[in-house]
């Protein structure tokens, strides 16, 4: 079993290295769009809501000025539209339109990898993405601190598992409308419920629960606890975090592999 | 050893049977045409033979390997030319390339994309995105990209579908370079002419089965003799003439408004109207008669 004399194993890093740099080659025709909007979006979200709301109706929320509260909260909101959109749109117009995956799966690559290595290019791109909003709330008077150091892994987590869920999304639906229903039945609630703009602890109990469970939330937690302090319930949060990336990763490798493979 | 061995493999879909019982065996260092109409299961056998579509019965080996469970070592050393054009169209030709060099583990990536854009003549466009590229550059491109890392088999799915003529005569020079060089090649197509001028051998494929194999010529005399005879006349005439072919035993096929008269030399006495034009039997006669499709 081999490739010009190298052997072939399950999860191959050269497979999985040369679908990412696919992304790469790609990424390089749009990065500055992407990236203009990314930069941009937090900037405006900051001045309307941060500096809006704070100027108006509230000052600070759990002891954090208001701006602060509502920044480090847009990380969650920056990794979750970075990630779970971009693998449904992405991953469906490739896979029905373009004929992409036809063309990787012809080479010596298997579904598996396919998956992972379109879930570690989004998980990359949306670490990154989702520190921009934290930086940008330095720029409002965030005080820097050193757990600040470890959003970009937080994101990365997160964001692993919303491009599973997104992948597994673009196989599960028959047409890209459909996409609708997921935005309005999984995104937007998730974001909401976050506790990126409002804290969830003056909502419902059962609203309360559902928090809990919701990644994003835990997200919210982990990035506010590298800005104003950790505690040691953070530990169980990230692993939580793990957990969904697993678990969503095993989702979206099998929901691609019934509708790739014949 | 034969690069590809399929026995009664069976592929369905829902009620459908797009494989029924197929075997096929091409021999390492031969062009093979698989030729049949649209729905006749070449897709799908190119399909099992990447591991990207599972048989539901049958044996499948490609180089040595069993297939489906052996396919990414198989397709490490074959090459794929889709039907589809499936270019990232936005990104260079080079990088195109270079991809596909990364995904097949060539050693050296730089030297591969150099050898394909050679042979694909666009090392002076290497730098430009796919979307500025011709159809017919873009046809060569997605050729040389499933030859990047110069594969023992390549499976051309319907190389020249929907391609002008002018661009689907420098695929056919491009294939021809590939075949003289000894590679195996699996090649689909449902265009006769592209089969009888690549093709080493042909095997007509329909509902899922190989109905003849042969040599082109071999299957011209075997099916259609030496000679056909084509009557242009009116519908009514045409019904006539038909008739009395096919009453002296000859065989009739449509050949668009006319009829064709298939092994007109064995015709009796008035069996063939004086004013029929004849000519030397052709494969399109065979694949005419043998799936009772219009060829294309």
């Amino acid at each position: 079993m081999s490739a010009g004399g190298v052997r072939l194993r399950r999860l191959e890093p050269a497979a999985i290295g040369g679908v990412m740099s696919r992304e790469v080659a790609n990424f390089r025709t749009y990065w500055r769009g992407t990236t203009f909007s990314s930069v941009l979006e937090p900037i405006v979200y900051l001045l309307a809501f941060g500096l809006g709301l704070s100027a108006t109706l509230v000052d600070e929320v759990a002891g954090v000025p208001y701006v602060q509260y509502v920044g480090t909260g847009m990380v969650a909101t920056a990794v979750i539209f970075s990630s779970a959109l971009p693998a449904m749109f992405g991953t469906f117009v490739k896979h029905r339109f373009q004929n992409t995956y036809d063309a990787i799966l012809a080479a010596p690559v298997d579904v598996e990898e396919l998956v992972s290595a379109e879930m570690l290019w989004i998980g990359t791109r949306a670490s990154i993405y989702g520190c921009v909003p934290l930086l940008v709330t330095i720029g409002f008077g965030l005080d820097p601190a050193w757990g600040m150091l470890l959003t970009p892994l937080f994101c990365f987590a997160t964001a692993l598992g919303f491009a599973g869920f997104g992948v597994a999304m673009a196989a599960t639906v028959a047409k890209i409308d459909q996409f609708n229903y997921v935005t309005a039945l999984f995104v937007t609630p998730l974001f909401l419920v976050s506790g990126a703009f409002f804290p969830i602890d003056e909502l419902p109990q059962g609203v309360q629960i559902v928090a809990q469970l919701n990644p994003l939330h835990q997200l919210v937690e982990l990035v506010r606890g590298g800005a104003f302090g950790f505690e040691p319930v953070d530990l169980i949060r990230f692993a939580g975090l793990a957990c969904f990336a697993f678990l969503m990763w095993r989702v979206a490798v099998r929901r691609m592999a019934a509708r790739l493979i014949d | 050893m034969a690069a590809i061995e399929l026995r009664d493999v069976v592929k369905r879909f829902g009620p459908i049977t797009a494989v029924d019982g197929l075997d096929l065996d091409v021999p390492e260092g031969i062009c093979l045409g698989l030729l049949g109409p649209n729905g006749a299961g070449k897709s799908t056998t190119m399909r099992l033979l990447t591991g990207q579509a599972l048989p539901d019965a049958g044996e499948l080996r490609a180089l040595g390997h069993e297939l489906p469970g052996d396919a990414k070592a198989a397709r490490a050393e074959m090459g794929v030319v889709p039907q589809l054009d499936n270019l990232d169209v936005d990104v260079t030709v080079e990088d195109n390339l270079a991809v596909f060099a990364r995904l097949y583990r060539v050693p050296d990536v730089r030297a591969a994309v150099d050898r394909a854009l050679d042979l694909a003549r666009l090392r002076e466009r290497r730098r430009d995105a796919v979307d500025e590229l011709s159809g017919g550059m873009r046809r060569r491109l997605l050729l040389a990209r499933g030859l990047v890392h110069e594969p023992k088999l390549i499976l051309l799915d319907e190389p020249t579908v929907g391609l002008d003529p002018q661009i689907r005569t420098q695929l056919w020079t491009l294939i021809d370079e590939l075949r003289s060089r000894g590679t195996t090649i699996l090649m689909s197509t449902h265009y006769i002419e592209e089969a009888e001028r690549l093709a080493d051998e042909v095997a007509v494929m329909a509902n899922g089965r190989i109905i003849s194999r042969g040599r082109p010529a071999a299957l011209i005399a075997e099916h259609a003799g030496r000679e056909t005879a084509e009557v242009y006349a009116p519908p009514e005439r045409l019904v006539e003439a038909r008739a009395i072919a096919e009453a002296d035993g000859l065989r009739v096929r449509p050949a668009g408004p006319a009829i064709a008269i298939v092994g007109s030399e064995r015709a009796g006495n008035g069996s063939v109207p004086d004013d029929a034009v004849r000519r030397a039997a052709s494969l399109e006669d065979v694949f005419v008669l043998l799936t009772g499709e219009e060829a294309e």
